[in-house]
């Protein structure tokens, strides 16, 4: 199989609110910032691939505007998926495995300011038997997270230590929206949005865009020193409803970790999309990473969480590491759905 | 591209207006299911799922893959959404068929549907969008200038559109699972309304709820079936919607789309090397621009073709047989169903509308602002 490396990653600071930015003000900037890094251009590119949701804008093809903030013309190869920037980043590694092109344009955007998201996501349920319930998604991490305490593996505590910690973290990411010094006992004293779920224990809604620029074999080389090396990537999923799930551990994470090929070597940091504090430590175990991995150093997605971009963004923060020679093996890592109901996950090393 | 991939299974519900009768998940474990047995495997011999639908407000779900895995057999395994507008059916059968040949999986389902009756479709293509004039026309409204320029151009017969609604609703009378059986005359169809000139109401898609699945294998799988449909080209091309320097009658992009596939099957003249095509007519006039932009005829020349009868089942180039997206139109699974009736074609599975010893067809798709565009080449030799 071929080899594929990510040679650069581009993105738009997260905000609360980005001010009459449309589709093509979103794309055009990070996707030209990805390309100049390296030096090339929309020519230059031998596959683009999307992912957005018309969920946040509210109508039908918003992606189609996309293409607009791309020079797409002579026309391209392009496609788009309904899911996060990530899952675009793997059809662009399936493509690029056919060996005809070398370089492929990833890209995604979302504006959660457009949208009462928690309300919205209720839309990705069985639309016969949940949805007329209203399961907004925090309720719904709510309920992962109550059966996490009730089954003995995690305490309030435990939240907030993790919300402390990425929010930490983030003080050192120019591109993070909530970061801060905040003390544990502090946070354990905020109302409950949904309990066990205080405010802090869940994700900001940020508005965002990402671009990340794949090459392949000596390709990859030529672009940059020290490539982003994808030596493993796997999705899986698991059953929707709630109730035929164990919702204190993913069995579909572990799954996808076990064929990426997390455990065969030491990792060095891993970035998870992890919305909910308490998701970070159910992937932490589904992962089987050990206590020395530095987990989230941009501050994950609760310090900044652009729907359909935060799970392509940790792609690209820990394809920074590598990129930079601070990290030999990365792991990036991606959900979608209710309650961590589909995962994927890629191994990056830098040799 | 380490692998060859094959077709060797395909399943589609009956289409009709309004499904009632199934679910969602319902609606696609009848294709799903179908394709399986055709295969002659079962949800558990499958490793990776692709699934294709248009917009998700069709029917109000967010990324319905995540509720209908369970109806797939997904658990455990990977499912992939594609949704590249009109041509997504078209898109998500390429992304199947790349994982097999990329060698990432031995066999592929891939399903795409809509459940149009779930919402109105015309209305969901109509929305205010901010900065931009409300277009409330539906897909009709924006075609339907691009075909009086290609009539302008061309120096078309008018009955042109009318002739191809007549043909592919004769076709569609061959095929049990087309949404319309229609048997009209051009004197019936010239006779309803006008809806966007040039465009009858009887020149238009219905809308229609259905699924079509297919089986995707590599070359150790194939000999499953005696008939394996071989994939021999596939390609995507994308334009954009708004640039002056394109022209929408008979866009560049369609063309490259074209230009590659025919070159990944070292087919030099398409109208002498390919036994029939299904490709994607949702208004009547796109046949004949289709067939220029494809390169079945030479420019201004597509609408001569229709108006000789040469597009006709039994003719020497006949397109649509099924009836196409003009009888049957479930708009997320309208592209993969132009690939499935080539796939079938080159099987020889066709029953009633089979093009006599087909052995190279081509399946085509386009979407958006006649800007997506989705091709495959399929052969009954390896």
């Amino acid at each position: 199989m071929r080899n594929v490396a990510i040679v650069s990653f581009a993105q738009l600071p997260s905000v609360r609110v980005s001010h009459a930015t449309d589709e093509a003000e979103l794309v055009q900037p990070v996707t030209s910032q990805a390309m100049n890094q390296v030096g090339i251009n929309q020519d230059d590119i031998g596959f683009t691939c999307s992912g957005s949701t018309d969920y946040l804008p509210g109508r039908p093809f918003s992606f189609v505007a996309a293409v607009d903030g791309l020079k797409a013309w002579p026309p391209i190869r392009e496609s788009h998926v309904e899911m996060d920037g990530a899952f675009a980043l793997y059809e662009a590694w399936v493509r690029l495995l056919h060996g005809d092109i070398d370089t492929a344009l990833v890209f995604s955007f979302g504006k959660c300011s457009l949208a009462p998201v928690p309300d919205v996501l209720n839309l990705q349920n069985d639309p016969y038997y949940v949805q007329p319930l209203g399961l907004d998604s925090i309720s719904a991490a709510a309920l992962q997270a109550q059966a996490l305490i009730d089954s003995g593996k995690a305490t309030e505590r435990d939240f907030a230590e993790v919300a402390v910690r990425n929010r930490k973290n983030a003080l050192a990411n120019p591109n993070a929206q909530i970061k801060g010094n905040f003390s544990v006992d502090e946070l354990l004293k905020e109302p409950y949005l949904s309990s066990p779920l205080r405010k802090s224990f869940c994700p900001p809604l940020s508005d965002s865009a990402a671009a990340i620029v794949l090459a392949a074999g000596d390709a990859a080389k030529k672009l940059t020193k020290r490539p982003a090396w994808i030596r493993g990537i796997d999705h899986r999923t698991e059953p929707h409803s709630l109730g035929q799930r164990d919702l204190t551990s993913s069995p579909s994470a572990k799954l996808a970790a076990e064929k990426a090929g997390v455990g065969d070597g030491k990792v060095d940091l891993a970035e998870l999309h992890a919305p909910f504090a308490h998701q970070e430590l159910i992937l932490r175990e589904a992962l089987g990473l050990a206590d020395d991995v530095s987990i989230n150093p941009s501050g994950g997605a609760l310090a900044a969480n652009s729907l359909m971009t935060a799970g392509l963004i940790r792609f690209g923060e820990a394809a920074s590491h590598v990129l930079a020679g601070k990290a030999d093996r990365a792991v990036a890592h991606t959900t979608n759905g209710v309650c961590l109901q589909h995962n994927l996950i890629a191994v990056l090393e830098g040799e | 591209m380490a692998e060859q991939c094959a077709v060797i299974g395909i399943g589609q519900t009956k289409h009709r207006e309004s499904r009632r009768d199934v679910s969602m998940p319902g609606l696609i474990r009848i294709a799903a299911l179908q394709a399986l047995e055709d295969a002659d495997m079962a949800f558990e011999d499958v490793d990776a799922i692709v699934i294709g639908t248009a917009p998700d407000m069709f029917e109000g779900i967010m990324m319905p893959e995540l509720f209908l895995a369970d109806a797939l057999g997904a658990a455990g395994k990977p499912i992939f959404r594609v949704h590249t507008a009109g041509s997504v059916g078209g898109s998500t059968a390429v992304v199947a068929s790349h994982l097999v040949q990329a060698g990432v999986h031995e066999k592929v389902l891939t399903v795409a549907f809509e459940k149009q009756s779930e919402s109105n479709a015309m209305w969901a293509l109509s929305p205010a969008i901010p900065f931009q004039p409300q277009l409330v026309a539906g897909a009709g409204g924006y075609f339907a200038p691009l075909m009086r320029s290609y009539i302008r151009r061309a120096d078309a017969h008018p009955d042109t559109g009318c002739m191809v609604a007549v043909k592919d609703r004769a076709h569609g009378m061959l095929n049990p699972y087309a949404h319309l059986h229609l048997d009209q005359s051009l004197e019936e169809v010239k006779a309803a309304p006008m809806l966007w000139d040039p465009i009858r109401y009887s020149e238009t898609c219905p809308s229609s709820d259905g699924a079509v699945a297919m089986v995707l294998v590599d070359d150790k799988h194939a000999k499953r079936v005696k008939n394996p449909a071989w994939v021999r080209g596939t390609s995507v091309r994308t334009e954009r919607t708004f640039f002056a320097g394109r022209d929408q009658v008979n866009p560049r992009a369609g063309q490259q789309c074209a230009k590659d596939v025919y070159d990944q099957a070292g087919i030099t003249n398409p109208l002498s090397e390919i036994d029939c095509a299904e490709i994607y007519v949702p208004f009547s006039w796109f046949e004949p621009m289709w067939l220029e932009n494809l390169g079945f005829a030479e420019e201004g020349l597509g609408w001569k073709m229709t108006m000789e009868g040469q597009t006709k089942l039994g003719a020497n180039m006949p397109i649509n047989m099924s009836g196409g997206v003009m009888c049957t139109n479930p708009i997320g699974a309208s592209g993969m169903l132009r690939f499935a009736e080539a796939a079938r074609q080159v099987r020889g599975t066709a029953d009633k509308h089979q093009v006599d010893g087909a052995k190279v067809a081509v399946g085509h798709a386009y979407g958006g602002g006649s800007q997506f565009f989705a091709m495959w080449i399929v052969s009954s030799e390896r």
